[in-house]
């Protein structure tokens, strides 16, 4: 921890994690860690058939097993007022499944009960103990059984979307085309889901809960069960990985809620890992078409994108897999379609780069197999068709340094050493591969409140209803603070993960450092106001007060035109009367936005070593150039980067459900079974930023990065494994059977 | 689960004379069956499960953090939720509950062991190291500082497991090249995926010397 010192007003280029020693040494609480006297332990039973009813459901041996508290099911809830419409013109305020609503099966693994005990032992043996007896319906669990037998959703947001002409890809002189698959993905954080409630009377409820909006998970509650905000408090100080995954109030939350009423004690529940893959969503599979045509100098002429992807059978998820091949490169032709169809399985839901992680693969892939045929560099292929303007609507981008970022990760990875030949390089007995491919996510900024504190003794405390569930929010927020106000680090303190904070936003679409980072700039800038104004009671400024004549530095404020007179900033407070200085900045988006289209974007380059006999894929070397605006907190910055590459090694080349259609049951739910990268899958990796601000978006410069750290990564893989072996592998993952 | 032990629990019966009593209350119990109103005040005193309770605890002596404990447990209780759920302890992580994650991972008698896959009554007589006890009074293990250096960590919940990993891998010899560290800290999954940073931080403290256990 080498940089807590306060030394200069200098910008600090290393920041370590604020949360750092709290996580290095156990202290870092998650949502199944309090300590509560007379806490329950709650444990779900899942349904075991895909479709159909509960005919019977027996609790009777469950609640005479030793220290059971009690049973909920659909025949005992005393169901939340969420769950009934006020008329029959309005959904319910509860969304999705409605846990324990009634007897209808929807998936397998769907709660059939919640099992409260006094021990964790106690609760898993007195579930195991719950009979149910079932009127079984015929389903169907895979994308390509569905797109045989059903018909996809209808809407406006599923129909045919053309820009230009439809067919011009077909008549140009040089195509490719080809069907892309890609199974169920799962989020798996680390920490598995996680709810503990404590209700004081009916009205009043605390609850820590694994999510990545404080706020948003306060008005489900609110809203589940008809309360006030005050009486809904939601604690949520440290997330163990969500990656979209804690997007949602889910129906174990609901369970844990209904639950701890039904038995006047405060109750955890927390998920198995198996239930982890079928109870906070998957990335949803999806089978893709594509097909691309160009002039024989390399410019587009016209894509075609269709996307198939699944949704459960009572709700419907949409994400935008298509929308990559309308936004990224310049095409005047462009014709896409998206088709869901609901499948006997749960809810999809947002997964890191959601959408977009699906959608690149076959476009990048097929731009790199017309690349080929071409005979063409990869990179400059896209440089050909690079878009100076947004294709879709013609606006100018708020920034764009893809361009800078294709270099940027050329000359890092050593792009140039590359054989234009496939199947021609070898090291050491395996085929060696390169590959690069393009990512891009729309860059976001929404509304927050911050509340900024000075206080006597020159410490800045700020405050907003925010989680973090890894990236490093508050270790960002320190850093802006720290630069705009010039304060060491140690004096800046940044508060979240409680909704009685000022209202902050959602972590999701990586849209955090844009959003609360934009407020916590714009507070500093209007705190420096409140000091300028504090400081006319200070005889040694004179009277001098527009804060334009003062420099903020080493936690003084200082005259520019004669730097010998400063005060601190608790002199300042002192001096007039003040105990601390307190506020709440309202931040939102830039007005001026509406004339532009903003993106992030990320250049992936990979080095594969491909067995020959085996099939064994190894990566061996993996850069990623970003354009993420201004770097507010570079080494943070790095890690995600690098984390997001790794979650791209795994959909590259492991990550995939295993569904077994007879019975509509997960069979490789859990880490065993359900690769992931560990240790020996992962190779040093190089993240590099353009790091140059957008001017518009936001007034730190920071565009997002938790997605584009991923968005295309793995179409880069299979790119790198055609060039190692010739083999063009449209199927993830990409494992050794698909090699040999 | 586990409660801590009143005075008279001290001395533990033996399973032969636990058997026994349990077999007297349940067949009185029974007896009472034919008196409902008995019945009744025996479900309300929760006789049977204060048998069951009864029966079901034993005793465990185990050292953790350097602190001993006398603790009663049941057979069925892994190490990891005694630690976790009992102790308070709640650094040690529950990933999976299946040893296939490590973020439960512990040291016992300094060997370092998945905690979920250990039932506590096995531990009688060790010594468990947790990640609350790695550190010596406000000096932080060696391991510690460089993963906080090298930002061996997002989300922070594997990495209790990933340090008490990373700490044996040293002492077993196992931390020579980068690649033997990615070999056999393996075990040790983090989906953030801070393994690149976890590898600098685990080969610059084997570099220095290794650590302290």
């Amino acid at each position: 921890m080498g940089n807590y010192f306060f030394d200069s007003a200098t910008v600090f280029e290393e920041l370590d994690r604020v949360d750092g020693k709290a996580k290095v040494t156990g202290q870092a609480k998650y949502s199944a860690e309090y300590e509560m006297p007379g806490l329950a332990y709650g444990v779900i039973v899942g349904a075991n058939i895909s479709k159909g009813t509960i005919a019977a459901i027996d609790i009777n041996a469950a609640e005479k097993a030793p220290g059971v508290l009690g049973v909920v099911t659909h025949l005992n809830i005393t169901k939340p007022a969420g769950y009934i419409a006020a008329d029959a013109t309005k959904p319910a305020a509860v969304r999705g499944l409605k846990v324990f609503d009634d007897n209808v099966i929807h998936f397998n693994g769907q709660p059939i009960a919640l099992v409260m005990a006094d021990s964790f032992e106690r609760a898993t043996h007195a579930a195991s103990l719950i009979k149910a007896q079932y009127n079984k319906e015929t389903f169907s669990t895979g994308l390509e059984q569905a797109m045989k037998d059903e018909k996809p959703l209808e809407g406006n947001q599923y129909k045919e979307s053309i820009r230009g002409e439809k067919d011009a890809w077909k008549n140009a002189a040089v195509k490719v085309e080809g069907t892309y698959t890609m199974p169920n993905q799962v989020h798996n954080p680390m920490e598995m889901h996680a709810t503990t409630v404590k209700w004081e009377g009916d009205d009043k409820v605390t609850v820590w809960e694994k999510t990545q909006g404080v706020k948003s998970t306060q008005r489900d509650i609110m809203q589940a069960f008809a309360l006030t905000e005050k009486n809904v408090q939601v604690n949520t100080l440290y997330v163990g990985g969500g990656f979209g995954a804690a997007l949602r109030t889910w129906p174990h939350a609901m369970a844990a809620l209904i639950g701890a009423k039904k038995i006047g004690k405060p109750l955890k529940v927390v998920l198995t890992r198996m239930q982890m893959f079928t109870l906070v969503g998957y990335r949803p599979e999806a089978i893709q078409k594509i097909a691309i045509g160009a002039d024989n100098d390399g410019k587009l002429i016209g894509m075609m994108h269709e996307a198939n992807a699944v949704t459960s059978n009572y709700e419907n998820f949409t994400e935008n897999i298509v929308k990559m091949t309308r936004a990224l490169y310049s095409c005047a032709n462009v014709t896409t379609k998206y088709n869901v169809y609901p499948v006997e399985l749960s809810t999809p839901t947002w997964m890191r780069g959601p959408g977009e992680a699906t959608g690149s693969f076959p476009l990048e892939c097929a731009l790199d197999e017309l690349s080929y045929q071409l005979k063409m560099d990869p990179i400059e292929l896209r440089l050909k068709n690079y878009a100076e303007t947004d294709p879709e609507n013609g606006k100018p981008y708020s920034s764009k340094f893809l361009k800078e970022a294709y270099q940027l990760g050329a000359d890092k990875f050593g792009w140039k050493d590359r054989h234009p030949i496939p199947n021609t390089m070898m090291e050491n007995g395996w085929k060696v591969g390169v590959g690069m491919s393009t990512g891009i996510f729309g860059a976001f900024r929404n509304e927050a409140k911050l509340g900024l504190k000075l206080m006597a003794d020159g410490t800045l405390i700020m405050q907003t209803a925010v989680s973090d569930s890894g990236p490093g929010t508050a270790t960002a927020m320190t850093k802006i603070a720290a630069d705009a106000m010039g304060l060491p680090y140690n004096k800046i303190k940044f508060e979240l993960g409680d909704s009685s904070l000022p209202p902050g936003p959602t972590q999701g679409g990586s849209s955090s450092t844009s959003t609360v980072g934009a407020a916590v700039s714009t507070g500093c800038v209007t705190l420096q106001k409140k000091l300028a104004e504090a400081a006319k009671s200070s005889p040694v400024f004179g009277h001098i007060v527009a804060v334009e004549n003062f420099l903020f530095q080493n936690g003084e404020m200082v005259l520019k035109t004669d730097p010998t007179k400063k005060l601190s900033y608790s002199e300042v407070l002192k001096n007039a009367g003040m105990t601390s200085i307190e506020f709440i900045e309202n931040s939102g988006r830039n007005p001026a936005m509406e004339k532009y289209s903003a993106y992030s974007y990320a250049v992936h380059f990979v080095k594969v070593l491909v067995h020959p006999l085996t099939g064994v894929v190894k990566i061996a070397k993996a850069v990623v150039a970003g354009d993420a605006g201004k770097i507010v907190s570079p080494k943070t910055a790095k890690s995600q980067m690098i984390g997001g590459v790794v979650g791209g090694i795994g959909g590259a080349l492991m990550e995939e459900s295993v569904i077994d259609e007879r019975y509509g049951r997960w069979i490789n739910n859990n880490f065993a079974d359900y690769h992931v990268p560990v240790h020996a899958d992962v190779p040093a990796i190089e993240a590099v930023f353009v790091d140059k601000p957008d001017p518009i978006l936001n007034p730190v410069g920071s565009k997002g990065m938790g997605e584009i750290a991923l968005i295309g990564f793995a179409a880069a893989v299979a790119n790198a494994v055609y060039h190692a072996t010739g083999k063009r592998i449209r199927e993830l993952p990409i494992t050794p059977d698909k090699l040999i | 689960m586990c409660q801590q032990p009143t005075n008279d629990a001290e001395k533990q019966p033996s399973l032969h004379h636990a058997r026994r009593n349990f077999l007297k209350q349940t067949s009185a119990l029974t007896a009472l069956a034919l008196a409902p109103s008995v019945v009744m005040k025996a479900a309300e005193k929760k006789l049977d499960e204060k048998a069951a309770g009864f029966f079901e605890q034993k005793t465990l002596n185990i050292e953790v953090n350097g602190k001993a404990h006398q603790l009663s447990v049941e057979p069925r209780a892994t190490l990891l939720d005694v630690l976790r759920e009992n102790l308070h302890l709640t650094g040690s992580k529950k990933g999976c509950d299946l040893g296939q994650c490590g973020a439960c991972t512990v040291h016992v008698d300094g060997k370092r062991v998945l905690s979920c896959l250990s039932l506590a009554v096995m531990q009688n007589g060790k010594k468990i190291t947790t990640i609350e006890g790695l550190q010596q009074g406000d000096q932080l293990h060696p391991m510690q500082e460089a993963f906080i250096k090298h930002d061996g960590f997002q989300c922070g919940y594997c990495t209790p497991g990933q340090i008490m990993s990373a700490v044996a891998c040293i002492s077993e010899g196992h931390a020579g090249t980068d690649n033997e560290i990615r070999e056999y800290m393996s075990g040790n999954i983090c989906r953030c995926g801070a393994y690149p940073n976890i590898v600098d931080a685990i080969s610059e403290v084997a570099k220095k010397g290794g650590s302290r256990d």
